[in-house]
C-alpha cells in the first residue's frame, strides 16, 4: 500500500512534531509512507474566501504531487475536507477524481482503512476533552452531532479508548464551534477570539488536563486563547496520544 | 445580575444608505457588553438545549425532516400552480386575493386597503414580511397607527429597534432595559422589572388598541392551496385577536409559504415550535379561511425578490424557511454578535444568504459572519443548506466583485505562493535557517489582528519539511 503523506502548510511551519508523530506512526504499520517533497498547501484559505479561480493552481499542485497513491493520509479533518469535497476549481479529470476519493484524514485512515485494534505503545493517563474541528464532524462525519437524532459514534474517541489510561471528561457544549475558522480568526478576530475564550472556560470547566483533537488548527486558536487567559490546560494532537510520544 | 442592570444594552450596526453593512464593528459593542452578550448567548443555547430535548421524544425527527424538505422543494417546482389553486380557493370561501410583485407595490396595496374603508388605525401580529417591506414605516408616513400586538415586537416598536430575531424580537435585551423602555413609553412604574408586571403593562396599555382598532393584520406561517387558508402561529394568541376584533383582517403573506393540502400542514406544525421554542406545539395555530360574518378577508401575496430567487439553481433552498430561528439559535457567530449587528430584517444563518439576494453590495460582508461550521444545516428543519450557501454566496460575491480589496490581494498573493513549491519555501524558511515564519494571512494582516486577544504560536526550530529533508532524503529512513 503506498500512501502519500500532506503535511498541512501551518503544522509543517508551526508544529513539525504532530507531522512526525504522524508520519511514525503511519510506519507502525505495513504501508509505505512518503512525503511528496514539493506540497504546499490544499488550498483552503483561498476557497473559504470565495477565491476559486485563485485556489486552481494550488489544487492542481496538490493533486500532481499525489495522485500516484493509492491512499492520501493528512493529519486534519479540515484539510481532507477541502480535498475530498471542495476541489471544484479544477477540471475533474481521473486523477482528481482519484485524489478526492482516497484522502483520508487520520482518523479516518486509522479507524475506517486500517482498521487499528490496539496502540500498545501509547499511554496516557489524563483526563482528556475531546475536541471535534466543525470540517472532521460534520463534513467528514467524525463522529454523531448534537443537531441530529442519530446513534452516538466517535470515531476519535474509538482510537483513544484503545490507549492505555485515558479518563474522557464532557463538555457542556460538546460539538459548538470554537471560532477559529481559517481566515475567520483574522478576518472577524473580535467574534473568533470571544468564541474561543468560551471554549476554553468550557473545557476548563470539565476538568479536562488536556484537550485532544484531529485538528491542530483549532487547537492553536484554543492554547492562543488559554495562555493568554492564563487557564492551565494543555493541548495535543491525537496523532501524539496514538504514537505515544506524550504520556 | 447587578451589571445588566447597570449595563447600557449595545445597539446594533450603523447603516450609511447603501454602503456595505459592518456587522463585525457592531459584533464587537455587543461582544464588549458582555453582560448583555452572556446572558443573549444563554437564552439562545437554552433554547437549542430545549430544542434537542424535544427532538429526542420524536423517533422519527429525522424522517420529519426529509418529510418536510421534499414537500416544500415540490411546492417551490410547482408554486405557481399551487399560487393559483390558492387564489381559487381563498376567492371562494370570500378572501380578496390581492398580488404584490415588491414591497413598494405591496405597501401600497394596504394603504388602498385601509384608505378606500377610512381605517385609521391598524393592530398588528409579528410579521417578518412586513419588516422586510418597512410596512409600518409606510402606513405612519400615510397617517395610520399602527400598534404591534407581540410583546416583543411591540417592545422594539416602542424602543424604535428593530426585531433581533425572528421569533423572539427583544431578546437582546435584558428585564431592565425593557422596562426603561416601558417607563419612557408606557408610563411604567420607575425601577419595576418585574417580567410579570412588564408583561401586564404591555397587555394592558394595548388591549384598549386592539378593541378599538379599525382594521387588524397578520403574517402567515403557512398557505394551503387545497383549502385556500392562512395559518398562523403564534404563543400569545395576540395573531387572534388582531385578525378577529376589527371587522376587517388583512394577511400579508411571502409567495414561497406554500404548502398542498392539509395533511401536510402536520409535518410542519410538528417541527415549527420545536424547532423554534423547544415546545411541541405553538400555543395558538389558527386557520384562517374567510372573513367572519359581515367583516371582509384580504390575502396579499408578496413576492419581493423571491422569484428571483426561485430562478436560481444555488440558493433556490433558501425559500424552503419556516422561520424557525432556529440556525440563528444554534449558530456561535449570531449568539455573541446579537441580531441587530447583521442591519439586515434577517440576521444569523438564513440572514447571511437571504440578505445579498435582496442588496448584495449593502450586505457583502455577512456571508463572512460565519465560520463554515455547519450546524445551522444540521438543525434547519427544512434541511437548508445553509452553510453550503453561505459558502457559495463568497464565490458569488468574489465573483461579482463585492470581495472587500484586502481579501482579494491577500487571496491573489496566497494563491500564487502556494502554487509555486520553491517561492512558497523561500517565504517559509528564511537564508539562515531560523524560521520566522507565521501564516501568511496573519503576517499581511497589519494589526496583527491574531495576537491582540491570543498568543501567538512559539516558532519551532525547524519546520516539518526541513525535518524531514535531514533525516529521511540523505541516509533514506530515519533510524527509529
Amino acid at each position: 500500500m503506498e500512501v502519500g503523506l500532506f503535511i498541512p502548510c501551518y503544522m509543517d511551519a508551526l508544529e513539525p512534531e504532530v507531522g512526525i508523530s504522524t508520519l511514525k506512526l503511519l510506519e507502525r504499520f505495513d504501508i509505505n509512507v512518503t512525503y511528496p517533497f514539493d506540497q504546499t498547501c490544499c488550498g483552503q484559505p483561498m476557497t473559504n474566501t470565495g477565491c476559486h479561480t485563485e485556489a486552481a493552481e494550488t489544487e492542481k499542485l496538490f493533486v500532481k504531487n499525489f495522485s500516484q497513491f493509492d491512499y492520501i493520509v493528512m493529519p486534519s479533518g479540515s484539510c481532507t475536507n477541502q480535498v475530498r469535497h471542495h476541489f471544484d476549481a479544477i477540471k475533474q479529470t481521473d486523477e482528481v477524481q482519484h485524489v478526492r476519493k482516497n484522502t483520508y484524514d487520520l482518523v479516518e485512515f486509522l479507524h475506517d482503512i486500517l482498521k487499528v485494534e490496539d496502540f500498545p505503545w501509547a499511554s496516557f493517563s489524563h483526563k482528556v476533552a475531546i475536541h471535534y474541528n466543525c470540517n472532521a464532524l460534520r463534513g467528514l462525519r467524525h463522529a454523531s452531532m448534537s443537531e441530529r437524532r442519530e446513534p452516538f459514534f466517535s470515531k476519535p474517541k474509538d482510537l483513544l479508548s484503545k490507549v492505555k489510561g485515558i479518563e474522557f471528561v464532557d463538555l457542556e457544549r460538546p460539538d459548538e464551534c470554537c471560532g477559529f475558522g481559517g481566515t475567520f480568526s483574522v478576518f472577524e478576530e473580535g467574534v473568533s477570539a470571544k468564541m474561543g475564550q468560551d471554549k476554553v472556560m468550557d473545557q476548563h470547566r470539565s476538568g479536562a488536563e488536556y484537550v485532544i483533537s484531529a485538528d491542530s488548527s483549532c487547537l492553536m486558536h484554543q492554547k492562543g486563547c488559554a495562555m493568554r487567559m492564563g487557564v492551565d490546560l494543555k493541548y495535543a494532537h491525537i496523532a501524539q496520544i496514538l504514537n505515544g510520544d506524550l504520556s | 445580575m447587578s451589571d445588566l442592570q447597570q449595563e447600557v444594552q449595545p445597539k446594533g450596526a450603523k447603516i450609511k444608505g447603501n454602503k456595505p453593512v459592518n456587522q463585525l464593528e457592531a459584533a464587537n459593542r455587543f461582544i464588549a457588553a458582555s453582560a448583555h452578550q452572556q446572558m443573549h448567548d444563554q437564552r439562545l443555547w437554552d433554547l437549542r438545549k430545549k430544542r434537542d430535548a424535544q427532538m429526542h421524544l420524536i423517533p422519527e425527527w429525522e424522517a420529519l425532516r426529509d418529510l418536510a424538505s421534499d414537500i416544500k422543494s415540490h411546492t417551490l417546482d410547482h408554486l405557481a400552480d399551487y399560487l393559483e389553486e390558492f387564489e381559487r380557493n381563498a376567492k371562494a370561501n370570500g378572501v380578496h386575493v390581492h398580488w404584490a410583485k415588491d414591497a413598494q407595490e405591496s405597501n401600497d396595496i394596504i394603504t388602498t386597503i385601509l384608505k378606500e374603508r377610512n381605517a385609521k388605525s391598524l393592530v398588528k401580529s409579528k410579521s417578518m414580511l412586513g419588516e422586510e417591506c418597512m410596512l409600518r414605516q409606510h402606513l405612519e408616513e400615510e397617517g395610520i397607527t399602527v400598534i404591534e400586538t407581540d410583546l416583543g415586537e411591540r417592545i422594539q416598536q416602542l424602543d424604535k429597534e428593530d426585531p433581533s430575531h425572528v421569533v423572539v424580537p427583544a431578546v437582546h435585551k435584558s428585564r431592565t432595559d425593557v422596562s426603561k423602555v416601558f417607563v419612557k413609553t408606557l408610563n411604567a412604574e420607575q425601577g419595576n422589572n418585574d417580567v410579570h408586571y412588564l408583561a401586564e403593562t404591555q397587555r394592558e396599555t394595548t388591549r384598549p388598541y386592539i378593541l378599538n382598532a379599525d382594521a387588524g393584520m397578520t403574517g402567515g406561517n403557512f398557505l394551503v392551496a387545497e383549502t385556500g387558508a392562512v395559518v398562523v402561529c403564534t404563543n400569545e394568541g395576540n395573531a387572534d385577536l388582531s385578525a378577529n376584533t376589527p371587522s376587517l383582517h388583512i394577511v400579508t403573506v411571502g409567495i414561497e409559504k406554500m404548502i398542498p393540502k392539509m395533511e401536510h400542514l402536520a409535518v410542519f406544525i410538528r417541527l415549527l415550535s420545536r424547532s423554534a421554542l423547544g415546545s411541541p406545539i405553538t400555543q395558538y395555530t389558527s386557520c384562517f379561511r374567510g372573513p367572519r360574518k359581515g367583516g371582509e378577508m384580504h390575502v396579499v401575496l408578496v413576492d419581493n425578490g423571491r422569484s428571483t430567487r426561485l430562478a436560481s439553481q444555488k440558493f433556490k433552498a433558501g425559500l424552503k424557511c419556516i422561520r424557525c430561528g432556529a440556525c440563528m439559535n444554534t449558530c456561535p457567530v449570531f449568539r455573541r454578535s446579537g441580531g441587530l449587528s447583521y442591519g439586515s430584517t434577517y440576521a444569523g444563518p438564513i440572514g447571511l444568504i437571504l440578505s445579498p439576494t435582496y442588496n448584495a453590495h449593502k450586505y457583502r460582508n455577512l456571508p463572512f459572519a460565519s465560520t463554515l461550521n455547519g450546524s445551522c444545516t444540521n438543525v434547519c428543519p427544512v434541511k437548508i443548506n445553509l452553510h453550503e450557501q453561505i459558502f457559495a454566496w463568497r464565490e458569488t460575491l468574489a465573483d461579482e466583485k463585492e470581495l472587500s480589496l484586502s481579501k482579494r490581494i491577500i487571496m491573489t498573493s496566497l494563491g500564487k505562493l502556494f502554487a509555486h513549491p520553491k517561492a512558497y519555501r523561500m517565504a517559509v524558511q528564511t537564508g539562515d535557517k531560523v524560521l520566522s515564519y507565521l501564516p501568511h494571512f496573519i503576517v499581511y494582516n497589519q494589526l496583527n489582528a491574531w495576537g491582540r486577544q491570543r498568543d501567538i504560536p512559539q516558532p519551532p526550530k525547524e519546520t516539518f519539511h526541513s525535518w524531514y529533508a535531514k533525516n529521511y532524503m540523505k541516509k533514506g529512513k530515519a533510524d527509529e
